[in-house]
């Protein structure tokens, strides 16, 4: 069982057909099931009423959602108009929905945060890859080439180190259940604690690689929920930044003792003290596994 | 998007938020004119994109205009370092002349967006001034804490309690309850990440004047912004992050001997981490962004070929989606074919046509070597440099 897509997902594409939208719906499509890999219909204001890569368009999720009853949509919209096109998706209460766009205001996720109290929608990302079932099924822009179906279950901040790992983790032999990208925006979705939980109860993944970075709060949340109960399955964490340029350390001077808002040693020694073990390098996860 | 100080003042100036009155100066004799039209001391400050002045010699005050242009005198044109600069520093091309006031009470009060929480939140202190920062480092219970709603609205009475309890007097309860209004008002129509009052003084009348002020606008929201885009910190821009940012690569120049050609934020850190940990000094870190074309990479690559500190290129690429692996090595012969000087190449791709992008990177006319993992591919870029010494 793959966690936050159900086997049967129809999904819908938001900002289907632009550039990039097309590009990465086609290769979606192909790498699911069927005829359209699960993938039921797009939503492009104006647009509505004709078709694409073999699917309705309609104006409005609402629309969408009474022909086509989708439960999971990946939003590929313009940064501009991303928030609202969140908000469409969580009104309409789609159980997943997937924001790949990068550059989204960050007011706008806060209006978005919002929104998600107390709604039933899962949010994962903005500026996320998105998640993949090896094997099954894509909402995503990731890379699949080395992808292979297992018992690994990984939740990441970025996308490139997940392609990596994953290839790595294929060679040696360990598959992966679900891979997801939270996404690398400060303001966003579900995060590294959400994906435990999905990961814990999930009987299909045997092991979890948390793959972190310097700033946020995401590791720090992660050693909470981990402190707080007995997991029962390894968790290994690549955290990287440990010497990021110093522009990239910059933060809010002043702020970021009040708001902990943490460094590669202080995210570290948290998540080792909940049993967690640490991979330096992109190159040691497997190891990490292993051992 | 940093505003300079001289900015952010103007902008609260315009939410009804009391200022000492200023001026901007470019050069000493305009200094001395500025502190003369604004009559009595004067402070003399450098106009720079960082925080941090006050310890670093970048705010001084003055008795007199002879005065106040000797201490610009002695700042423009210099590298002002301080503790929220790069390490090279920013140099001050402009000056703030700001009447000087007397104060003995002052507060510290900022908006940041509280990234557990996902709300905009005041943080504010007792004691404002400059070494707030390293007195709340050293006790972060100083800096109180009051979550606003996702649009800032808030409860007046509560955050009047909240301003009670955390020692703002009775006689000037009323104004710092105002402007901390007036300021989330800003923060939220100007898409802020960061205002910060620093130190906010308490004045004898019962007023409150804020006598530093930080912004930080978010730089992805400016499309709604095109006022204060406008204002752009061009000036701490630097010429060759700019070109590769206009070509999709996220480029920050550094002063080590492996160029690194790395695609994602995720990879470029892990490999910064590991070129540092295996004794090498990178030339600088780059993050290709999905949409890169292989001439916009080749314009990011050909940034490292013209810069003679780098001795080798490492390339750490994941293809997938819009980044293959042969884009990467069609980047490499086209920055190379229109140039004389080439470095050794360490080719480290994995991922969508890796294969074709190996083959295609040994017909590459410079040494290329073709390392087993990551690893060793760093191991090999350090030897490289260690091979051929300067």
């Amino acid at each position: 069982m793959p966690i936050l897509i159900a086997p049967d997902a129809r999904i819908l594409v938001q900002g289907m057909t632009g550039k990039a939208g097309s590009f990465y719906t086609r290769l979606a499509m192909e790498y699911g099931p069927g005829e359209t890999g699960g993938y039921v219909a797009g939503v492009t204001p104006g647009k509505g009423n004709t078709t694409h890569l073999g699917l309705p368009v309609f104006d409005t999720v609402a629309e969408a959602q009474t022909e086509t009853a989708p439960t999971a949509s990946i939003i590929m919209a313009p940064a501009p108009v991303a928030a609202a096109a969140m908000l469409e998706a969580i009104e309409a209460a789609i159980p997943t929905v997937v924001c790949v766009t990068e550059r989204v205001p960050v007011l706008d996720m806060v209006r978005v945060r919002d929104a998600l109290r107390g709604s039933e929608t899962a949010l994962v990302g903005p500026n996320s890859q998105g998640i993949l079932v090896p094997g099954a099924r894509k909402i995503g822009v990731m890379s699949t080439a080395d992808a292979s179906p297992g018992g690994i279950g990984i939740a990441a901040r970025s996308a490139s180190l997940t392609s990596e790992v994953v290839a790595q983790l294929s060679a040696a032999g360990l598959g992966q259940s679900t891979t997801v990208g939270i996404g690398g925006d400060p303001i966003h979705g579900i995060g590294f604690a959400e994906c435990l939980a999905f990961f814990r109860d999930d009987p299909d993944t045997q092991a979890v690689v948390l793959i972190g970075e310097l700033g946020g709060v995401q590791e720090e949340e992660a050693a909470d929920f981990l402190a707080a109960e007995t997991y029962g399955k390894p968790v290994i964490a690549l955290l990287v930044g440990r010497h990021a340029p110093e522009d990239r350390r910059m933060g809010h001077a002043g702020t970021v003792s009040v708001l902990g808002s943490g460094s590669i040693a202080q995210k570290t020694a948290l998540l080792e003290s909940t049993g967690v073990r640490i991979a330096a390098t992109p190159d040691d996860v497997a190891r990490a596994l292993g051992s | 998007m940093y505003l300079h100080e001289a900015h952010a003042k103007d902008l609260l100036s315009r939410y009804g938020i009391a200022l000492p009155g200023g001026r901007i100066a470019h050069s000493p004799e305009e200094a001395a004119d500025h502190a003369t039209a604004l009559g009595g001391s004067v402070a003399v400050k450098a106009l720079i994109h960082a925080g941090g002045r006050g310890l670093a010699g970048g705010v001084r005050m003055a008795q007199t205009p002879a005065e106040a242009k000797d201490h610009a005198a002695d700042m423009l044109g210099t590298n002002l370092v301080t503790a929220q600069t790069r390490s090279r520093g920013e140099t001050v091309h402009e000056i703030y002349i700001e009447r000087a006031l007397d104060f003995s009470r002052s507060l510290y009060l900022s908006l940041i967006i509280d990234q557990r929480r996902a709300v905009p939140t005041l943080l504010a202190a007792a004691e404002g001034g400059t070494d707030l920062e390293e007195n709340a480092a050293a006790a972060p219970a100083m800096i109180q804490k009051y979550p606003l709603a996702a649009d800032g609205r808030h409860n007046p009475a509560a955050l009047a309690a909240f301003l009670d309890m955390l020692g703002v007097p009775d006689s000037h309860a009323g104004s710092v309850l105002a402007i901390v209004e007036s300021l989330v008002g800003a923060f939220i129509d100007s898409d802020a990440t960061l205002i910060e009052v620093n130190p906010l003084a308490l004045m004898e009348d019962g007023t409150a004047t804020a006598i530093d002020a930080k912004i930080i606008l978010d730089g992805n929201a400016l499309f709604r912004h095109p006022d204060l885009a406008a204002l752009g910190d061009t000036a701490r821009a630097d010429a060759v992050e700019t070109l590769a940012q206009e070509n999709e690569i996220n480029f920050v120049r550094m002063d080590g001997e492996i160029g690194l050609v790395v695609n994602g934020a995720g990879l470029g850190l892990a490999t910064h981490d590991m070129v540092i940990e295996a004794g090498g000094r990178p030339a600088n870190f780059m993050d290709i962004r999905t949409m890169a074309t292989a001439d916009q990479i080749a314009t990011g690559i050909g940034l490292l070929l013209d810069d003679p500190g780098v001795r080798v290129l490492l390339v750490n690429v994941h293809g997938g989606g819009m980044t293959t692996c042969d884009r990467i090595s069609d980047a490499l012969a086209i920055a190379m074919q229109d140039r004389e000087r080439t470095v050794p190449v360490i080719f480290r791709v994995a991922g969508q046509n890796a294969t074709e992008a190996r083959e295609a990177a040994t017909g590459l006319p410079t040494p290329c070597t073709i390392p087993e993992n990551m690893t060793e591919a760093v191991r090999l870029a350090v030897a490289e440099v260690a091979r051929c010494p300067s």
